[in-house]
């Protein structure tokens, strides 16, 4: 054992150091953020499950166009078919997204965080900030990567879609982005219901559930609700052709990021609030 | 200096803490008593900026701890031992801490080697012992070198060699000048730590005072004699005006009321043969339950005395 000293000398301060920044704060948050395994178990899955999943739907449908209906060829959109693995890897941003907040709830470590971090705001933004900026990452290079793949499967057995078709692109780089407003989601949604379990289950409830129960109702209310629904809309960016009842691409991503903006704030001014 | 004015804490109809104020002053180990629920941690979470008071305000160095610059390194605290991400690893958890308030790198080996964890410092935090997370508590709390310590319950889990380690930490950093606020439902552990005391109980303050001056102010001091005269004793005693106990066995008596000088002079001037004559002064711990008693939280059905 070591003998009890302080390596530097005694408190005479203020002056002899700086304040702490909201560049000090995210470069806190991103140490956290690598420095579990869980990061790279959820981003590893987001990869095998956009990426993956995108082949095999791919090969699948690849196959089975020459015995499609004619319908069935009319409304066929090889962008959509390389990216249907990205609504599934949605899951494990999610789920990253809330622990990297609500198990700082669950260990007792955000009363740590926020003993080293008093501006309660700074964490929230510095955690949100870098989650997004990661999952925008791989989020991107997923999506890029799940089309050339997509597309190479597909090629030789029915048409496929290149980069600079119209509206590819954008649908391409839209996967990425739609992924990202829904990892600042994540962990708003983390911060504000604390619980991991109850955060995940409102998650997959808003991206998932409901979305399937409208599904049931009539038209006249159906259209209307998965129009303007928040994770249905922010999808509407991926879409090369313009389904009916759905938003314009950019319209839609818009409803996304203000709904997103919304539980960021509510869990912005209570996470200041409450008692930590 | 952390400074306390009229700091109230209410969780619905519970008065946590109630119009506590107080001055906590640098180059001293001051011991924050009382028994479990007295509202030690609560202050404590106040004074961090955790929980907002109802009433009144809590200041370190003059500043509202949210309004500290670079919070760190003007202050350090261990609340929760385990209150650490488990699949951190030791060194990783303390630079997390470091970097969000600017502090370098290399302080976080620094204070690994401080707290005797240098060879752990690559192991995730969930496989530590309570000690060794108390450890890896204290070494948070020591990353930004600051003029202001907080440690709630510190010797929790620790083993003996630990404990002494602690207390010898507690006196060397009061000793540079810094304030050490410690928390302890043990009497005697802050007895031995502490050379200033905070005592609370159902969240009110019952003492401020010097560890020497609680202990002079509160114990009872009796005196115990053994004598073949006991009982010709007692009755000169009782005559001067002390209270005399006597036991089962006839040769002994507890005296309360004179010190041991007064009743060795009575006994002499009436030629009493003494065989014993011992001041007995009431433990610490007994003094602290004393002091308490109507402020405990919790007590066992028979447990007053």
């Amino acid at each position: 054992m070591t003998g009890a000293t302080i390596a530097r000398t005694g408190p005479d301060h203020r002056a002899a150091f700086r304040a702490a920044t909201v560049g000090d704060v995210l470069r806190s948050e991103w140490t956290k953020l690598r420095s579990v395994r869980s990061t790279f178990w959820a981003l590893a899955a987001t990869v095998v499950l956009g990426v993956g999943l995108g082949a095999v739907i791919s090969a699948a449908a690849a196959h089975g166009y020459a015995k499609s209906s004619v319908s069935g060829k009319l409304s066929w959109d090889p962008t959509a078919v390389s990216l249907a693995g990205m609504g599934i890897a949605t899951l494990a941003i999610a789920v990253l997204g809330v622990l990297c907040i609500s198990s700082e709830y669950s260990s007792g470590m955000i009363r740590t965080s926020l003993i080293a971090v008093p501006k309660r705001g700074r964490v929230l933004a510095a955690k949100s900030l870098v989650f997004a900026v990661v999952t925008f990452v791989v989020g991107e290079a997923t999506s890029f990567t799940a089309f050339f793949v997509g597309q190479a499967l597909i090629s030789g057995h029915a048409p496929h879609a290149a980069l600079g078709d119209p509206g590819v692109a954008r649908a391409v780089v839209g996967a990425g982005l739609a992924l990202t407003a829904l990892a600042v989601l994540s962990v708003a949604t983390g911060a504000l219901l604390r619980h991991p379990a109850a955060a995940i289950a409102s998650l997959i409830a808003v991206l998932f559930v409901l979305p399937g129960i409208a599904q049931a109702l009539p038209d006249s209310w159906r259209n209307p609700v998965t129009e303007f629904w928040p994770t249905l809309a922010g999808g509407d960016l991926t879409n090369v052709h313009h389904a009916a009842h759905t938003l314009q691409p950019w319209p839609g991503f818009g409803v996304m990021c203000l709904f997103v903006a919304i539980v960021y704030a509510i869990a912005w001014t209570l996470l200041d609030r409450r008692d930590a | 200096m952390i400074e306390a004015r009229g700091l109230v804490k209410r969780y619905g109809a519970t008065m946590a803490v109630n119009d506590l104020s107080f001055s906590i002053r640098p180059g001293l180990v001051t011991g924050f008593l009382g028994p479990n629920g007295a509202g030690k941690t609560t202050t404590m979470r106040m004074i961090l900026g955790l929980d907002a008071p109802t009433q009144g305000s809590v200041t370190v160095d003059g500043r509202s701890y949210r309004d500290l610059p670079a919070p760190m390194r003007e202050v350090g605290a261990l609340l929760d031992a385990k209150a650490v991400h488990g699949g951190r690893r030791a060194r990783d958890h303390l630079l997390c801490l470091a970097r969000s308030n600017g502090i370098p790198r290399s302080r976080v080996a620094e204070v690994l080697r401080t707290v005797g964890l240098e060879d752990v410092a690559r192991r995730r935090a969930k496989g530590f012992s309570l000690g060794m997370s108390q450890r890896l508590g204290i070494a948070s709390a020591l990353l930004g070198d600051p003029a202001v310590l907080i440690f709630d319950e510190p010797i929790n889990g620790l083993d003996p060699d630990g404990i002494h380690w602690v207390r010898t930490l507690m006196r060397t950093l009061a000793a540079e000048g810094r304030t050490v606020l410690v928390s302890s439902h043990l009497m005697s552990e802050m007895a031995l730590t502490a050379d200033h005391l905070l005592v609370i109980g159902k969240g009110r303050l019952i003492a401020d005072t010097s560890v020497d001056e609680f202990v002079r102010s509160s114990s009872q001091q009796s005196v115990h004699v053994r004598s073949p005269q006991a009982a010709g004793l007692a009755a000169l005693c009782r005559e001067a005006g002390a209270t005399v106990d006597a036991g089962t066995d006839p040769d002994v008596i507890e005296i309360t009321g004179m010190d041991s000088a007064e009743v060795g002079r009575l006994a002499a001037a009436h030629g009493i043969t003494l065989s014993e004559l011992i001041p007995v002064r009431a433990s610490l711990e007994e003094a602290f339950m004393e002091l308490t008693r109507d402020s405990v939280e919790y007590q066992a059905a028979g447990a007053t005395r």
